[in-house]
């Protein structure tokens, strides 16, 4: 299978320290995929070098076969990587309606046009209506984004980066905060995603992992130490020890 | 050539005296303080008016200049700084100015527009003549107190308790006033020799630099080229930059004076675009 | 919310921030009106006019782009010179003379955009600062062209569309004055409203989700800096053909420090608040430099410590009874 994203000797040091080493990464296309690691084990810089936020002391991304290493974040959302962030990174002055819109609309190359009234498109319209049915926000579509519930926040961080519609999601804990409750909606909103979009899963709650991931990467110390099929990663005792090591919260 | 660098290095000093208050504010907290120069202007016009209007001699108004200073700037800390620690810049900003317009306002209401000139004693005008060097006398005891007030400054800063409980206040508020140090105190204390400071240059510099109503205006963007090109680490930074400054401000002037002020704001310009984060390394970014 | 037809719903929704609501159209009555009930009042009312494009200019960059300026007074004093060569040397028209003025806002403020892309909102107050003291410093030294500190005149400006003669009355300037700030108001109103105005507020309020859906932050910061250094270019260039006269004040620190109170008296980030703040200002600057012509500053000095002191919002709140009935842009 083809690779739609691909790291090759990605490493970043910070002073001395070495954040991300030598990771040489394939996700691929239609992918299922976690990202997993005990604290400290450089998910967070991984996941900022491949979205272009830090750039890399070595080591070169590939998106679809291109290599993005060196383009801004923007550039790299406007190829197809889009990410959610673990604490919501939303317009709080925006309701979700518009927040989505301004993803479509940055994407359909609204974003230069300054003459027309937000909105005014019907295409626009269309689609950002559409993703907000299926991530169950068109009961809220008219609320300011502070005010929602933090279920429905996590639901609209990942409407964002779907809306982007990118070749590869990140998502970076989505279920992060969320209470038990609310938990199986958006579990069951990320596992229907549809399967032209790879998704590069990072989380803590080993549940969701099992549950949504067919592969498995495990990250130590910023350099990868496993990878494999969920029931292979589950079952390698070495994975265990690492995490039984850490403590319970993994 | 040699005079010139001497002129220089001598405005650079009382530039850094003038300014060092500010690198604490601005540079170590963080706090937008364009109202710097209100401190210096006050300085100045206590030596001036002392002087002028009492008699009292240069030297004796100089501890003056630098107690009223700090009295004015303890007691604004206290009373209106202190609200704004925590606003956004714009706050600080918009606050500072108003004091800027208002300071500058009242000078002129007060004493009057025109620039005050002092008479300095007889004991420290006239020149030296060292071989091919030709130095006035004032800058040569402009060098030679300013150089003692660095030393002084750079001890405290680096070498005492207090130099340490402002470093550890300015790193960390909440962490220090867990360790029991009164930041509030701190914080008051360090602005109000900040201001002393800059009423000690705006005193000793009365006769360089001229005392009038705009003064605060005037050589605001002269403080803020100290702090941002001499950085945060420390007092070193500053006084380089100080110095630096002066040099080129008089020899700028000197050798090609249609540039006038050029040189000095694109280099600060520059600066700040080409290391804005190493420049205000805290925070902020 | 079961509507049946939830795409015009939505349309609807997303249109609804750039609704022309009613205090809208009293303003600009207001505005019309008193270029016919008050005609002994148009020389100050033509001065607000002026100072409400540079304010309405000023918002654009403070309050939808987040941009913390101390040097706006650059693109304006620039402005002010080109409209006043261009009269001089060229033609004495004055939507040409407008047009030279909004090309050297606009270049000035282009070229100076990619100085504040980087750094904290203090690097950006700095370098604007910076900028505008090097123009000042050019204006007071190229003394041969722009007349140096004994200021610019001589300038012949023509009758606007060929047909009205500018009077000492100031009724043709305050007419001329509304009908351009109106014209770019409306602009303005469009730019904001639009999906570029709408990524623009976006990333003022979180860079970091603006580019992560893949807004190009700083060119968008860059279009938006320079059509509002474009603006103050104009509002310059309306000062100097209404005065007839272009002196050195027009780059100075006080300008920038002056329309950045005004913006801040009438709230950020709905285009009303430069507008209201500059008649306000006006107003209160007329009245009390007659009572203090010299110190006239103390008093905005004295109003921007105890607004801060207060806190802005609070007051931009009260203010805002009318300010509500405007369209938020936040």
């Amino acid at each position: 299978m083809a690779a739609v994203l691909e790291t090759i000797g990605l490493t970043r040091h910070f002073g001395g320290l070495v954040a991300t080493n030598a990771v040489s990464f394939r996700l691929e296309q239609g992918a299922r995929h976690a990202l997993i690691g005990p604290n400290g084990a450089g998910k967070t810089t991984f996941i900022n070098l491949l979205t272009g936020v830090l750039s890399p002391s070595e080591g070169k991304i590939l998106l679809e076969g291109a290599d993005v290493t060196t383009l801004q974040p923007d550039a790299r959302v406007r190829r197809g990587l889009a990410r959610t962030f673990q604490i919501n990174q939303l317009f709080a002055g925006l309701t979700p309606l518009e927040t989505i819109g301004l993803a479509v609309s940055e994407r359909l190359g609204g974003g230069a046009d300054w003459w027309r009234r937000f909105g005014a498109r019907p295409a626009l319209v269309t689609e950002a209506i559409g993703i907000a049915e299926r991530f169950r926000l068109t009961d809220v579509l008219d609320r300011k984004t502070a005010e929602l519930p933090y279920g429905k926040q996590r639901l609209l961080e990942i409407a964002v980066a779907f809306a982007c519609r990118p070749r590869v999601l990140l998502l970076d804990e989505p279920a992060a905060g969320v209470p038990e409750a609310e938990r199986h909606d958006l579990l069951a909103t990320v596992a229907a995603l549809p399967r032209d979009v790879s998704v590069l899963l990072i989380e803590h709650d080993m549940d969701l992992v099992f549950s949504f991931a067919e592969r498995i990467s495990v990250l130590v110390q910023g350099a990868l130490f496993r990878e494999g099929t969920a029931a292979e990663v589950a079952a390698d005792p070495a994975v265990r020890a690492v995490y039984l090591g850490e403590g319970d919260d993994a | 050539m040699l005079t010139i660098l001497f002129d220089g290095v001598a405005y650079g000093m009382v530039l850094f005296v003038l300014a060092c208050g500010l690198s604490v504010t601005l540079g170590l907290m963080n706090f937008v303080n364009l109202a710097h120069g209100v401190f210096a202007m006050v300085g100045g016009y206590v030596t001036v008016l002392l002087m002028n209007d009492y008699g009292v001699p240069f030297l004796a108004t100089l501890p003056l200049a630098f107690i009223v200073a700090a009295a004015l700037g303890a007691v604004l800390e206290r009373t209106l700084y202190v609200h704004l620690y925590d606003r956004s810049p714009l706050d600080q900003v918009l606050f500072t100015i108003g004091l800027v317009f208002m300071a500058v306002a009242a000078a002129d209401y007060v004493i009057g527009s025109q620039q005050q000139l002092i008479y300095l004693p007889p004991m420290l005008s006239g020149r030296l003549h060292l071989g091919a060097l030709d130095i006035g006398v004032y800058r040569l005891f402009l060098i030679v107190v300013c150089a003692v007030l660095v030393a002084i400054l750079h001890y405290i800063v680096t070498r005492t308790r207090f130099g340490s409980r402002l470093r550890a206040a300015v790193d960390d508020p909440r962490v220090a006033r867990g360790l029991g140090i009164n930041v509030n105190a701190i914080f008051a204390l360090t602005f109000a020799m900040g201001s002393g400071l800059a009423g000690l240059g705006g005193a000793l510099g009365a006769d360089i630099l001229g005392i009038d109503p705009t003064f605060p205006l005037k050589y605001m963007i002269y403080f803020l080229i100290v702090v941002t090109v001499g950085g945060t680490s420390g007092m070193m930074g500053p006084f380089v930059a100080a110095i630096l400054l002066g040099v080129a401000d008089v020899a700028g002037k000197y050798y090609v004076p249609e540039l006038g002020a050029f040189m000095i704001y694109g280099v600060m310009i520059a600066v700040l675009i080409l290391r804005p984060q190493g420049l205000f390394a805290r925070g902020n970014a | 919310m079961s509507l049946p037809e939830p795409a015009a719903d939505a349309a609807r929704l997303l249109g609804r921030r750039a609704r022309i609501r009613p205090a809208e159209w009293l303003f600009w009555a207001l505005a019309f009106a008193a270029l016919f009930l008050l005609p002994e009042r148009h020389l100050i009312l033509n001065s607000i006019a002026v100072q409400a494009l540079f304010a309405l200019s000023y918002d654009l960059v403070l309050g939808f782009a987040g941009i913390v300026s101390l040097g706006h007074a650059a693109f304006f004093g620039v402005g002010a010179y080109a409209a006043g060569l261009m009269t001089k040397f060229v033609t004495g028209d004055p939507l040409l003379g407008l047009a030279a003025a909004g090309l050297a806002g606009g270049v000035v403020g282009f070229a100076s955009s990619f100085l504040l892309l980087r750094g904290s909102d203090l690097t950006r107050l700095m370098v604007s600062l910076g900028v505008a003291l090097i123009l000042a410093e050019i204006a007071n030294k190229a003394a041969w062209l722009t007349g140096g500190t004994d200021g610019f005149s001589g300038m012949a400006v023509g009758p606007v569309l060929g047909r009205y003669a500018f009077d000492i009355f100031g009724h043709v300037a305050f007419a001329y004055s509304l009908c351009v700030l109106f014209v770019l108001f409306v602009l303005a109103r469009i730019v904001v409203h639009s999906p570029f105005g709408l990524s623009v507020t976006a990333l003022h309020h979180n860079p970091l989700r603006a580019r992560a859906v893949g807004v190009p932050v700083n060119r968008r910061l860059v279009a938006m800096y320079t059509f509002a250094a474009i603006y103050a270019g104009i509002a310059g260039g309306l000062l100097a053909q209404t005065t007839q006269f272009v002196s050195l004040d027009v780059l100075d620190f006080n300008r920038s420090a002056d329309v950045l109170l005004m913006l801040v008296i009438g709230g950020t980030g709905y285009l009303y608040g430069g507008m209201i703040g500059a008649a306000l200002f006006v107003l209160a600057q007329d009245q009390l430099a007659s009572l203090t012509p010299q110190y006239w500053h103390f008093w905005i000095g004295l109003a921007l410590v105890v607004l801060t002191l207060v806190g802005r919002e609070r007051f931009a709140k009260r203010l805002g009874a009318f300010a509500r009935l405007l369209p938020g842009a936040r």
